[in-house]
């Protein structure tokens, strides 16, 4: 099979790290990314695994930041050397289904016992796990040396991590799945700050702060799942605005524009650089020193503001936070939900639905073979700036490109 | 004897004509054989014994009878004055108002008044500065009243000094000043830069509320304000005289004190921006290439702070105190005397060049709105008769119309451009859609009351002052403003005025007429057919 493969390689993370803010083609030619050709996973001995072929494969900010080097070590011990990179999959299995991976490696892919009746990958609140059981370390797929990734011709999934696709819902909109999870467990992360406000009979307003895939993703989350609320967006490029506000944004603002923004739909005042009130929750979907900083500023105090955007090391003043009792909350991956109206879901279920009814491969603006990665890895970092959102891998033969 | 006002028609050897572009200014040739110049009237002589005639005139009132003797021990007597606004820019001490104020007090305090207000009139605007004040009343004044509370400012978000006095047969609210409305006698001490101001306008707007202003303030008043210097065709006036007559029947006893100044704006070195170019010295041309040159490499901040520091030599030209009605007749002909010029017929393309300055940036930021009411609010609107472009013509104004606000001055401006503006420009839209959200915004409402902001509706009073302009014309051209801002007005961005009449020929045909409008200093354009 071919793959884009990521050794452990420090000297190759430092190039990446030193070249990427000048050229991100440069981190892939020259970082720990390497195109090659070898034999696929081997399967486990357990049961429920299959091979998968991927169709498309996203790029994701969190594969970008390893590309990068910029990833936090926090993840050193979480994963397994050497990886192919790639979770945002849609594949064909060899049981002949069209699939998408939720890409968690979960009790059941570890066979190991469940945390619950019916538990998702994703849940579970001890993470022993996920360097347990029958497989390497990793998060995820595309964060483990024994199951391949979705950056590639083949990998290995565990029947827990597959979900069967409609057959009338594309492979453009089926690649966006993944990350409309992100984005809807995200949204329901607001939910106890939403469900307070409509419990004083306010109008619950959650800001977003960066509307690139996960940001969107999140805006249609909440305006699917998380009913009655003003959403509030920070967008740093026109056609993310544009794109936010076709996936129900009530307000659409350039990013630097926000907190102004949320202080007109909350009518409170400015205290400094502080909104004396503000959102009662907020999501960021950028993860950097100054997103932050400016979330909790806006966030209303005892408000919540919720991390979805990946944050690798950072420089904030958390006086406000202390002072302000703002629940910083973090939003990783998918798990079971549960839904304003009290029932259970699994992530992936309601994101199948999601990107179906939000049309969300209008969020999917280019596509790259495997051979030209350093350009899609260019385009994928420089996705705002050119007018893109989502940059995938298309691994389908010629004849397929359609489905 | 000063020179009237004139019209210039441009042929071949005309030299280009200065344009002000914010704090700066450029040098633009017109096309000889169909372009106009409009200059103002000099400088009307100055009275020489200020004090002499401001004491005839509280002692000689019109259809009043002299202040004395309506000034007796125990009244309470209340003097309030226009704010910062006026004049522009500021005069050199001592102010007008400043010697006014002290001959009433010298006659309340021969009559033994000693429970006197000193109340600044500013409606909506921004409160003043102790600076600012010390500036309008004089130090005398400021020290002997503001430490113990006796001058202060009109707060028209304060409902406990508020009073409510009836409604207009129209049904407009009529709500001032508690104080003033509840003295024995009310002095309004006024200065009338241009015809707009004075009359009732000084009591019924700058001492209400919200919910009086709102009456007049708004699209349909300004729509029909043919124009706001011709106070007999104008809806504003028309309001502003009915909220009067409630304030006479419900027992509001005026005393206007009205007084006029001449056109003599600029000091030395900068008296050549009054000047008809033809008629620069060889200083005057060095100065102008100096003060350019040294502008375009100062940094804006810096550029705005000098011109803010220029004081005029303003010097007043009439006072006549009474009857409300009665004395503004008199000053509204001084006014007219000193800034009237006969136009005769319309044109195709009005140019104007914007300076750093309007009524409502005084030591601040004139932000793009007021870009905007300095165009289609002002000085479309500097006419008598007619517009003095026509309808369907084009505006072409030069400024660089940054999007630089002054968030302590105008909070509410720039949620205005973010939010207002990128939903519409119409202002009939924008007032049933968004005035109420920022006229009741608790946020701005506690910056206009404690800091030095402007009301968070008065941006909105700002667009709608451009109603009437903006349907009046088919495009409106801004050269040498950034492109993204001058769009967000709804107006067109041009990089030179030979671009500017190129975008305007696709409206008004190659060959369009042009008449430039040569101010400030200040004049009204008499137009007729």
């Amino acid at each position: 099979m071919r793959a884009l493969k990521i050794s452990r390689k420090p000297a190759k993370f430092a190039v990446a790290r030193l070249v990427s803010p000048i050229s991100a083609s440069g981190a892939a030619k020259y970082g720990p990314l390497d195109l090659v050709n070898e034999s696929a996973p081997a399967l486990p001995t357990g049961e429920g695994w299959h091979r998968i072929t991927p169709r498309l494969t996203g790029i994701c900010g969190s594969d970008l930041s390893l590309v990068e080097g910029h990833a936090s070590t926090y993840f050193d011990d979480w994963v397994s050397f050497p990886f192919v990179p790639g979770h945002e999959v849609v594949a064909d299995c060899d049981d002949g289904r069209r699939v998408v991976l939720e890409p968690v490696l979960g009790h059941a892919a570890r066979g190991l016992a469940l945390p619950f009746d019916g538990a998702a990958p994703g849940d579970g609140d001890n993470y022993a796990h996920l360097v347990g059981g029958c497989l390497e370390p990793g998060i995820q797929t595309g964060f483990c040396s024994s199951t391949g990734g979705g950056w590639s011709t083949e990998l290995i999934a565990h029947e827990s991590q597959l979900h069967a696709i409609p057959d009338d819902m594309s492979d453009e909109c089926a690649v966006l799945v993944e990350p409309a999870a992100g984005g809807i467990h995200a949204a329901l992360a607001t939910w106890p700050a939403v469900q307070a406000a409509l419990d004083r009979g306010e109008t619950p307003v959650v800001a977003v702060l960066g509307a690139g895939t996960m940001g969107l993703c999140a805006v249609a989350g909440l305006r699917a799942f998380a009913p009655g609320v003003r959403i509030v967006v920070g967008a740093r490029y026109p056609h993310q605005q544009a794109l936010a506000r076709a996936f129900g944004a009530d307000v659409a603002v350039p990013s630097d524009e926000l907190s102004r923004a949320v202080r007109r739909e909350v009518g409170c005042h400015v205290v400094g650089d502080h909104l004396s009130g503000g959102s009662h929750a907020t999501i960021d979907a950028v993860g950097d020193s100054s997103s932050i900083a400016a979330s909790i500023k806006f966030t209303r105090p005892r408000g919540r503001v919720v991390l979805l955007g990946m944050p690798a090391e950072v420089t904030v003043d958390l006086t406000g936070l202390w002072h302000r009792e703002t629940q910083l909350v973090g939003a990783y991956t998918y798990g079971t939900e549960t839904l304003a109206d009290g029932s259970r879901r699994h992530t992936f279920d309601l994101a199948i639905e999601l990107a179906r009814t939000a049309q969300l491969d209008r969020l999917l603006s280019a596509t790259y073979r495997l051979d030209e990665y350093e350009q899609a890895i260019a385009h994928a970092a420089a996705a705002g700036r050119r007018g893109a959102v989502k940059i995938a891998f298309d691994l389908r033969p010629p004849h397929q490109e359609t489905r | 004897m000063p020179r009237p006002g004139f019209v210039l028609d441009v042929d071949r050897s005309t030299p280009p004509i200065l344009f002000w572009r914010g704090e700066n200014f450029s040098l633009e040739k017109l096309p000889a054989g169909r372009s106009r110049v409009i200059y103002p009237p000099e400088p009307l002589p100055a009275i020489d014994d200020v004090d002499g005639a401001i004491r005839h005139a509280l002692l000689n009132p019109i259809d009043q009878d002299p202040l004395p003797s309506q000034l007796f021990p125990g009244m309470r007597l209340t003097i309030a004055f226009d704010d910062v606004s006026l004049p522009l820019p500021k005069m050199q001490r001592p102010d007008i108002r400043q010697r006014v104020i002290e001959a009433v007090l010298d006659l309340a305090a021969e009559a033994g008044v000693d429970d006197v207000h000193i109340i600044a009139a500013l409606a909506l605007h921004r409160r003043m500065t102790e600076a600012e004040l010390r500036h309008a009343v004089g130090d005398r004044v400021y020290d002997a009243f503001a430490p113990r509370g006796y001058l202060y400012q009109h707060d028209a978000e304060d409902p406990a000094k508020l009073e409510f006095l009836g409604t207009t047969p129209q049904g407009e609210e009529v709500e001032i000043n508690k104080r003033a409305a509840e003295s024995d006698l009310l002095v309004y001490v006024n200065i009338n830069l241009v015809a707009m101001d004075g009359g009732w306008k000084s009591t019924a707007t700058g001492l209400a509320s919200y919910r009086s202003l709102r009456h007049h303030h708004n699209p349909d008043t300004m729509t029909h304000s043919r124009s706001f210097m011709d106070q007999h065709r104008s809806e504003l006036h028309k309001s502003n005289w009915r909220m009067g007559k409630v304030l006479l029947d419900s027992g509001v006893k005026v005393f206007q004190v009205e007084t006029t100044l001449n056109t003599d704006t600029f000091p030395k070195p900068f008296d050549f921006l009054s000047k008809r170019e033809w008629e620069w010295t060889a200083r005057d041309r060095m100065t102008f290439l100096a003060t350019t040159k040294a502008l375009n490499r100062t940094p804006h901040r810096l550029a705005r702070d000098i011109f803010h520091s220029i004081e005029a030599p303003h010097q007043m030209t009439s006072v006549q105190a009474g009857e409300v009605e009665a004395v503004h007749r008199i000053t509204t002909e001084h006014v007219y005397k000193q800034q009237l010029v006969e136009v005769k017929g319309q044109t195709d393309i009005l140019t104007m060049g914007i300076p750093y300055i309007s009524p409502y940036n005084v030591h601040s930021i004139l932000n793009p709105i007021l870009v905007q009411v300095m165009a289609m609010g002002y000085y479309f609107n500097m006419y008598r008769g007619m517009p003095l472009v026509r309808e369907g013509g084009v505006i072409i104004m030069t400024h660089p119309c940054r999007p630089e606000f002054n968030p302590v001055h105008h909070p509410s401006y720039i949620d205005f451009f973010e939010q207002v503006l990128a939903d519409t420009t119409d202002p009939h839209v924008m007032s049933k859609k968004w005035e109420k959200q920022y006229a009741e915004d608790e946020w701005y409402r506690h910056l206009y009351r404690t800091g030095y902001a402007y009301h968070g509706v008065h941006p909105f009073y700002m667009w709608y002052w451009g109603t009437h302009g903006m349907q009046h014309c088919s495009r409106v051209i801004v050269v040498g403003g950034d492109q993204k801002t001058v769009r967000r007005l709804g107006f067109v961005p041009a990089s030179t005025m030979d671009d500017a009449l190129e975008i305007a020929s696709d409206v008004v045909g190659r060959t369009p007429t042009i008449t430039h409008l040569h101010t400030p200093p200040l004049m009204v354009a008499d137009v007729s057919l």
